[in-house]
């Protein structure tokens, strides 16, 4: 055997132990690259269009445009709302969310009833949702800045408890708890990596990329569904969509996640 | 009516490269809903693109293109502030036109 087919050789048998090692990184690897293909052609941005136009349209009993919604940055401004909640509202004594604030605005400014404004929160094969593309117009709004969810307010510190309390607590026939897959570093469902949301290098990567477009539902999904899902996954009870408890666990994650940049509505599988 | 596109359009060179977002169910006729009923196929059939009313692109497309497709090309030719007009017709006859300006 010649020395260059000896080294072959070699090489072939390393190249069949390594990619145990390897299969992880260079998978994740692939998915990265794919991400970064997509990004230029993200299909959020057809719904970031959808909820523009959806602010700016007069609708409801009142007939009027969501543009003097007060997102917390005083009413009508959109820029940079997005990068600074969840937070307190003195006018609904509550902390709020993003889509939450949207509901609220729908009641006040436009009359609809609440039940009617939260009623299509979330997008289904042949059915749009409002929600989604107001979400998306109004995060997109906060692009490349850094997340700043305030934790001062007597209210905002409560929601922190509870949401620390929740994310915690385990429940359910799996008894399971967000913190089973979100609190340790290198967890995956199949090929899904699992963030630990109570790492701040982790949670500014991913909280900040909610509302995202779903490849695999091919639609926007925002952070109220993914806690839906999450609820859902864990075989808990349904979580009801802009509750306390979901804001709750949206501002206990923000505190990780402050000084991220905002990147969503991002892309994902 | 079927939602707007989104267009780029951008000056690469001697050539000028298009990037376009469609909203579009791209049903294949091959699926079926929860009461296992087939979806009836709905898919854009032909798209084109043209260039200060020329054609530059023309398109058959079919039911294996994704859902909200995204379509990138290149042309030789184009200038700051010309047109880029892209035009799509589906199986139902459904058709959206949208227009940009290369920048």
């Amino acid at each position: 055997m010649s020395s260059t087919m000896r080294a072959a050789v070699a090489a072939v048998v390393l190249a069949c132990t390594a990619p145990i090692v390897l299969a992880q990184g260079s998978t994740e690897k692939g998915i990265e690259q794919y991400r970064q293909a997509l990004k230029e052609g993200n299909p959020a941005e057809l719904w970031e269009a959808r909820g523009e136009d959806l602010w700016k349209r007069k609708r409801g009993p009142k007939n009027v445009s969501l543009e003097q919604c007060d997102l917390g940055q005083g009413p009508g401004v959109v820029r940079g709302a997005y990068a600074h909640l969840p937070r307190y509202f003195a006018d609904t004594d509550k902390v709020q969310d993003a889509e939450s604030r949207l509901v609220t605005c729908m009641v006040t400014l436009q009359g609809f009833k609440e039940e009617d404004a939260k009623k299509n929160p979330f997008s289904a094969p042949g059915r749009h949702s409002d929600m989604e593309a107001l979400t998306s117009y109004v995060a997109a709004e906060s692009k490349g800045m850094k997340l700043n969810a305030p934790l001062a307010h007597p209210k905002e510190r409560e929601a922190f408890e509870l949401g620390d309390y929740l994310f915690h607590r385990r429940a359910g026939p799996h008894d399971y708890s967000c913190s089973t897959c979100h609190a340790e570093s290198g967890k995956r469902i199949r090929l899904q990596e699992l963030p630990a949301l109570t790492d701040p290098g982790e949670a500014q990567k991913v909280f900040t990329t909610w509302p995202a477009y779903r490849v695999s539902q091919g639609s926007v999904r925002t952070m109220q569904h993914r806690l839906y899902d999450c609820y859902w996954q864990m075989r808990h009870p349904q979580l009801d969509f802009a509750s306390d408890t979901a804001t709750a666990l949206m501002v206990y994650m923000a505190k990780f996640a402050n000084g991220g940049e905002v990147h969503a509505p991002a892309l994902k599988r | 009516m079927a939602d707007p596109m989104k267009i780029r359009a951008t000056v690469a060179g001697d050539a000028t490269e298009v990037k376009v977002l469609m909203s579009h169910e791209m049903e294949t006729g091959q699926r079926k809903d929860a009461q296992g009923k087939t979806i009836p196929a709905w898919f854009i059939q032909s798209v084109t693109a043209a260039w200060n009313g020329k054609t530059v692109l023309s398109a058959q497309w079919g039911p294996a293109i994704s859902k909200n497709p995204f379509l990138s090309f290149k042309f030789e030719g184009g200038a700051k502030g010309d047109k880029v007009k892209v035009t799509w017709i589906d199986n139902k006859g459904e058709t959206r036109t949208d227009e940009a300006t290369i920048g």
